[in-house]
């Protein structure tokens, strides 16, 4: 995995400090062109992965970059879904149960609902490649070695004590698109244990690194003590803490923590892109 | 541990299970719901009990406390059986759909001496917090109009039925009952419950059976005033957006779910907060929460519920009680936009004739002041219907 990744929350309206400023940048990014020439910046400055959503716009990127292949050598996608507003809002509206016929082909969600219980764990299963499949189609075209499970349904799952789903993840992930699974996760350490104790091998977590402790849910120092106690590939994002630290400060006390394999961040200017690929570059021991 | 059910495995429900799922103090041995394809996935995956009766489930589970997440219009029945057996009910907003029945449910759970919380949890929110010790504090000094709003992306597009409960509104669907409530409620944990809602509108754009917006105005007992906009059809919010604006004597207050803007008047100070504007942001205004699945404040009322059950709390934040004022006002809102709140009488002409064209009526009082008024008011009147007819009106 490349030691610096690239996000794409500024593209969303996702700013996890000021709705104003969320809001200037969802104007900013309202037509895919406007993504394109950030990514571009970022290409340039040597960033080669993008940690996506699997929002439709990005989809747009995947067929631009996709019908380019020489504009963008050795460009990868992390795709992590569901992007999981678009499933909200289809709930509210439509309910669970006709929101998964929504997004399942085939009359799945039909056989389920008039299935037999004794075949539901196969099918829970079923359910979720079939989902999996859905959001990993505008990706055809394009490099995914890491697929991730956002962190609203990881930690959902988490929580609910199905820590099997996960594993089940990985593994189809890993056997459908020769892919390695990754996980984000606000709980970091119990994210690692619940894998681990499933068996997945190095697993890739990624999650919430800053001085701060902003959305660290145990806190720093258990999360420090995770890093040392198990073997897994940790990414930090939110490292500047949605703003609220001082870059150079933040981004020396992610990069003292060696076991951190990798940053996500992103940014709109090439100023602030620059500036932050500069200060891990910098920072970075070894 | 807290032996813990829940009733209900829509959205909701399911982010209750998990939190509680991940609570130290927490046990979740069964879960009810009425879809039994939900139901055995749930079995499959933890092998927690499922039921599809909650009387079987109160009758067999010897419960602490139950997590309801329903429909509202069943919140009543569901929320008085757990009470009668002694179970500490948390009922997902709004508590019921009259303020009767959520009444009658606040007397019952204080009787019975049951914790009892409802889920606003945007006074779990940091910077709402803090909003409301400021205001509570006098930093800004005496509050004369509080504004409350929330939009969202709900019902984007017409729609005659919808497939859920939230587009029928006697289960208590619609944006009064979905959004507007988490705002009154909001409002009434930065000032107290309005004494009157003088002026009200329940909008349809693009929903054939419920509202998609709410305008009110109310006043307050010191003479304040508070206005409430929500709509759950504005599709440039990415998800559901609540803010809260605070004027007082001293300088106001504006919250959202990310920031707190405070500005000073004349000089004055409060703690770090100095003359002018001060911003602080929610990373540093939040609790840490032991669990996070989609936001800090899901994650803190459902811990502050687990230690109001063991503490056997009946007051805590939240509670019945307080939820029902929240349906006071929800059904005033209802009832003022139905009945009118003492309507002005337009007397002449608008100066301007707005940017709303539509087809104008001479009101119905015009005719009717003809009629049956004194010389005066038939003078007036009669001015009236000339400048309506200048109008265009018929």
């Amino acid at each position: 995995m490349d030691r610096i990744m690239f996000g794409d929350n500024q593209f969303f309206g996702v700013n996890h400090m000021s709705e104003e400023k969320a809001r200037a940048q969802a104007m900013r990014f309202r037509d895919t062109q406007s993504i394109i020439d950030v990514l571009d910046v970022a290409y340039d400055l040597g960033i080669r992965t993008f940690m996506c959503t699997t929002h439709d716009r990005i989809a747009e990127v995947a067929a631009h970059t996709a019908a380019h292949p020489d504009r963008y050598q050795g460009f990868k996608y992390h795709p992590g879904m569901p992007y999981a507003h678009k499933y909200a809002n289809m709930v509210g509206e439509l309910g669970i149960v006709e929101t998964l016929k929504a997004v399942t082909p085939g009359g799945l969600v039909e056989t389920l609902v008039r299935g037999a219980k004794s075949t539901m764990s196969r099918d829970v299963g079923q359910l979720m490649r079939t989902l999996v499949d859905a959001e990993m189609a505008p990706f055809a075209k394009v490099e995914t070695p890491v697929v991730f499970l956002q962190n609203v349904v990881a930690d959902l799952v988490l929580g609910l004590g199905m820590p099997q789903l996960l594993a089940e993840f990985e593994s189809y992930v890993r056997e459908r698109y020769d892919a390695e699974a990754g996980f984000f996760t606000m709980n970091m350490p119990r994210m690692v244990e619940a894998l681990v104790a499933e068996g997945v091998k190095d697993p890739i977590i990624c999650c919430n690194y800053n001085a701060a402790g902003f959305r660290m849910c145990g806190g720093i120092e258990a999360y420090d003590r995770a890093l040392e106690a198990h073997e897994f590939r940790c990414i930090a994002m939110s490292v500047l803490a949605s703003g609220a630290l001082r870059p150079e400060d933040a981004i020396k006390w992610v990069c003292d923590r060696e076991q951190i394999v990798s940053i996500v961040f992103g940014a709109s200017s090439r100023g602030n892109i620059a500036q932050t690929v500069d200060l891990i570059h910098t920072h970075t021991k070894g | 541990m807290l032996r813990t059910g829940i009733i209900g495995i829509g959205k909701m429900g399911l982010s209750h299970f998990a939190l509680a799922s991940a609570h130290d103090d927490l046990d979740v041995v069964a879960v009810c719901d009425s879809q039994a394809f939900l139901l055995a996935g749930v079995k499959s995956q933890t092998g927690v009990a499922t039921y599809r009766s909650v009387d079987k489930m109160l009758a067999e589970q010897q419960l602490d406390c139950v997590f309801i997440a329903t429909p509202t219009s069943s919140h009543f029945d569901l929320g008085m059986a757990a009470i009668e057996a002694g179970v500490s009910p948390f009922l997902e907003k709004p508590l019921t759909l009259s303020h009767d029945q959520s009444r009658r449910l606040a007397e019952a759970a204080a009787a019975e001496g049951v914790a009892n919380q409802v889920g606003y949890h945007n006074r779990f929110i940091g910077t709402f917090r803090e909003a409301a010790r400021l205001v509570g504090a006098g930093a800004i000094g005496d509050v004369h109009h509080i504004d409350g709003r929330a939009f969202g992306q709900v019902v984007t597009q017409p729609t005659s039925g919808g497939l859920t409960w939230r587009s029928d509104k006697s289960a208590g669907g619609g944006c009064l009952h979905d959004y507007a409530c988490h705002v009154i409620d909001l409002m009434d944990f930065l000032v107290g419950r309005p004494e009157a809602v003088v002026g009200a509108r329940l909008s349809s754009i693009y929903s054939s059976n419920v509202e998609d917006a709410v305008h009110a105005l109310f006043t307050y007992p010191n003479g304040a005033t508070g206005s409430l906009e929500t709509n759950w059809s504005d599709d440039s919010y990415r998800k559901m957006t609540t803010s809260v604006t605070v004027y007082g004597s001293g300088g106001k207050i504006y919250a959202d779910r990310q920031e707190i803007r405070v500005y000073l008047r004349d000089g004055r100070t409060f703690e770090d907060y100095g003359d002018g504007w001060t911003i602080r942001y929610i990373t540093e205004l939040q609790e840490p929460v032991w669990f996070y699945i989609r936001g800090e404040e899901y994650s803190a009322q459902v811990d502050a519920f687990a230690q109001a059950v063991a503490a056997k709390k009946t007051d805590g934040t939240n509670s019945f009680a307080s939820a029902a004022d929240a349906d006071w006002v929800v059904e005033e809102i209802s009832r003022v936009h139905r009945d009118g709140a003492g309507r002005a009488t337009p007397t002449g002409a608008p100066a301007s004739a707005g940017l709303v064209r539509r087809q104008v009526t001479v009101p119905a009082w015009v005719d009717r002041g003809l009629e049956v008024l004194g010389p005066p008011a038939r003078k007036a009147a009669a001015k009236a219907k000339a400048a309506w007819a200048k109008r265009g009106a018929r």
